[in-house]
């Protein structure tokens, strides 16, 4: 009585708000074509800085396959405006764009950053602009600031400031984990002596869907990410309640329950009312996901004999296959453009991650690992975030939506799997 | 009204769940026999008057191919005794767990883990089982006896086991 007692107490759950013990760490892998060079010189009075913002900067920018580095060593002075730059050292240097910038604390503590982007071989400003924050935001600042540049150097915007939810298993510890989209700063949410799976950004940023097996099965809980406690579950049906997917306007949640039988997939608003079920089939109908405009779900299903991908309206409907080359295409995931279907093919028994073009329906091969799973796209579509495994252990990975670039993200000495990357800041 | 009744049942099964400690099954390391890691059900073995089922009972799993969730002839047996000793035994209630082995995907596992379950839940019923008695759930691949990345292995994970009250 007294040892149930206390392994009850045991794998009871955990909450906590504070820095997880292991950082990410990041290798890259791959290189990128047409990448543009940009130099980022450190900032005037940046030294007072928690951390170097630049070096954020730079890193950001090299990480995301677009651009490369120019070295910047030599610099004694560092310009603070467009009149102060040398041009035709920077262009002798190979340099399309450069940054400078000058940091400052205000009279209130607060800190400031001025910084501009400047094209290298029109010698004029492409922007600037100005930002204050405390201490703390250090690290979110240097990433809005990679943002700014990216989009404007590449049409298209950054992640850098967005965030990545994963879990880590370490021995016989669960967490589910939210970082910074470069794998630092990452943040426990949820801690359990049994498995966390499955977890699924809200579009609000501000919560987040998974599933927990604290009590002996698979049971889906939505949870705030600044919640002190764990809520109610949100579907806690007999048998299995799992694979949660958002609509687009957070409005309803996509899960698969097996209440009255097989895997099926049902819809319900967030705290779990107004359940109603979307798919009737005697097979397996699991990992529901949401096409962007809401109007659709890619599912898994064994209807037709082996696991393949389909789509149906999100109001109900006849089912439509979509993939037809080999006998296991699962965890179907659409590109936030809604042109691309990312999704997990067996092939000769090994898992890799593939990508259709759904104009034109056809599939490139993106990642050659052997246990590769769990895509999820970056908010803006340009990467895939994966977990795939190395010498046994989990790592995330990531690769770039054309499959050229690739990086890999790992954290000594534990398991780190199922990521899912989280929307856009202020959306 | 027999629907709303068997939701409550449910319901009540499900706390009753939820107050049950967690950590009651060991992994058996890799290479032992397959039903060496499960209790051998003190309970029922030492119960008299059921010497004929005696050595079943004490069989709790179900081992499958893989990508498969048909039940193979040889478990027949063992499932007829636990179906017959729940229709004898109404207030007895089991924990049917599928699972996987590490291949694939986890939602697709969790999917097919609960079909290997839900095959052991009929063939009980049909053995005189009642519904409210015996729940199916998976655990996909998310708990595995044995965690190499070998055929040996995975042949152990591929597994539904049957767990009395109690004893989950």
């Amino acid at each position: 009585m007294s040892s149930r007692t206390l392994a009850a107490l045991l794998a009871a759950i955990l909450l906590l708000a504070g820095p997880a013990r292991a950082q990410l760490t990041i290798e890259i892998i791959g290189g990128g074509a047409n990448q543009i060079p940009i130099a980022v010189l450190p900032f005037a009075g940046e030294s007072m800085l928690p951390q170097s913002i630049t070096e954020i900067i730079e890193q950001d920018l090299s990480r995301s396959g677009r651009f490369r580095a120019i070295f910047v060593g030599g610099v004694n002075t560092p310009p603070t405006e467009i009149a102060q730059v040398d041009f035709p050292e920077w262009k002798s240097r190979l340099a399309d764009a450069m940054v400078i910038g000058q940091a400052q604390r205000l009279p209130d503590g607060k800190l400031e950053v001025r910084f501009r982007l400047l094209d290298v071989l029109k010698q004029s400003q492409i922007g600037g602009i100005a930002f204050t924050f405390t201490a703390a935001q250090t690290r979110l600042t240097a990433h809005k600031i990679a943002d700014f540049i990216y989009e404007k150097m590449t049409g298209e915007r950054g992640v850098f400031s967005t965030r990545i939810a994963y879990i880590v298993k370490q021995g016989p510890r669960y967490e589910l984990r939210v970082a910074d989209a470069d794998g630092q700063n990452a943040q426990s949410i949820l801690i359990s002596s049994e498995p966390i799976m499955s977890p699924a950004w809200a579009p609000d940023g501000a919560r987040m869907a998974y599933v927990s097996f604290q009590n002996k099965k698979p049971i889906l809980f939505v949870q705030s990410l600044s919640a002190s406690k764990q809520p109610a579950p949100v579907a806690n049906y007999r048998g299995s309640n799992s694979a949660p997917a958002w609509s687009p306007d957070g409005k309803q949640l996509a899960a698969v329950l097996t209440k009255d039988g097989t895997s099926q997939i049902y819809l319900m608003s967030p705290d779990g009312g107004n359940l109603r079920r979307l798919t009737v089939s005697q097979a397996i109908d699991t990992e529901p996901f949401f096409t962007p405009d809401g109007q659709s779900i890619y599912f898994t299903s064994d209807r037709g004999g082996s696991p393949q991908i389909y789509r149906m309206p999100a109001s109900g409907g006849e089912p439509v296959r979509m993939t037809f080359e080999g006998d296991y295409n699962v965890s179907p995931r659409v590109s936030p453009d809604g042109k691309i279907l990312a999704y997990i093919s067996r092939v000769n028994g090994r898992f890799q991650l593939m990508a259709m073009d759904l104009e034109s329906k056809q599939i490139q091969t993106l990642t050659d690992g052997l246990r590769d799973e769990s895509p999820s796209f970056a908010p803006n579509g340009r990467i895939i975030l994966y977990a795939t495994d190395i010498d046994d252990r989990g790592v995330l990975a990531a690769v770039s939506s054309d499959g050229r670039f690739r990086q890999r993200l790992g954290i000594q000495a534990a398991d780190v799997r199922e990521p899912s990357w989280g929307p856009f800041l202020g959306n | 009204m027999k629907k709303a009744l068997f939701s409550a049942l449910t319901v009540a099964l499900l706390y009753g769940c939820a107050s049950t400690p967690v950590e009651t099954e060991k992994p058996a390391a890799p290479g032992a026999e397959p039903a060496q890691g499960l209790p051998v059900s003190p309970p029922l073995a030492a119960r008299p008057g059921q010497p004929a089922a005696q050595i079943d009972l004490s069989k709790r799993s179900v081992f499958y191919d893989y990508d498969k969730y048909d039940i193979k002839d040889e478990y027949r047996p063992v499932l007829q005794a636990h179906g017959k000793y729940l229709a004898e035994n109404r207030g007895k209630k089991m924990l049917i767990q599928g699972n996987c082995d590490e291949r694939g995907s986890r939602e697709y596992n969790i999917a097919l883990g609960q079909r290997r379950a839900e095959g052991v839940r009929r063939m009980l019923v049909l053995m005189g089982a009642t519904e409210k008695q015996v729940e199916p759930v998976s655990l996909g691949e998310e708990k595995p006896r044995c965690s190499d990345h070998s055929e040996g292995c995975w042949s152990q994970n591929r597994r539904s086991d049957m767990l009395y009250s109690g004893e989950y």
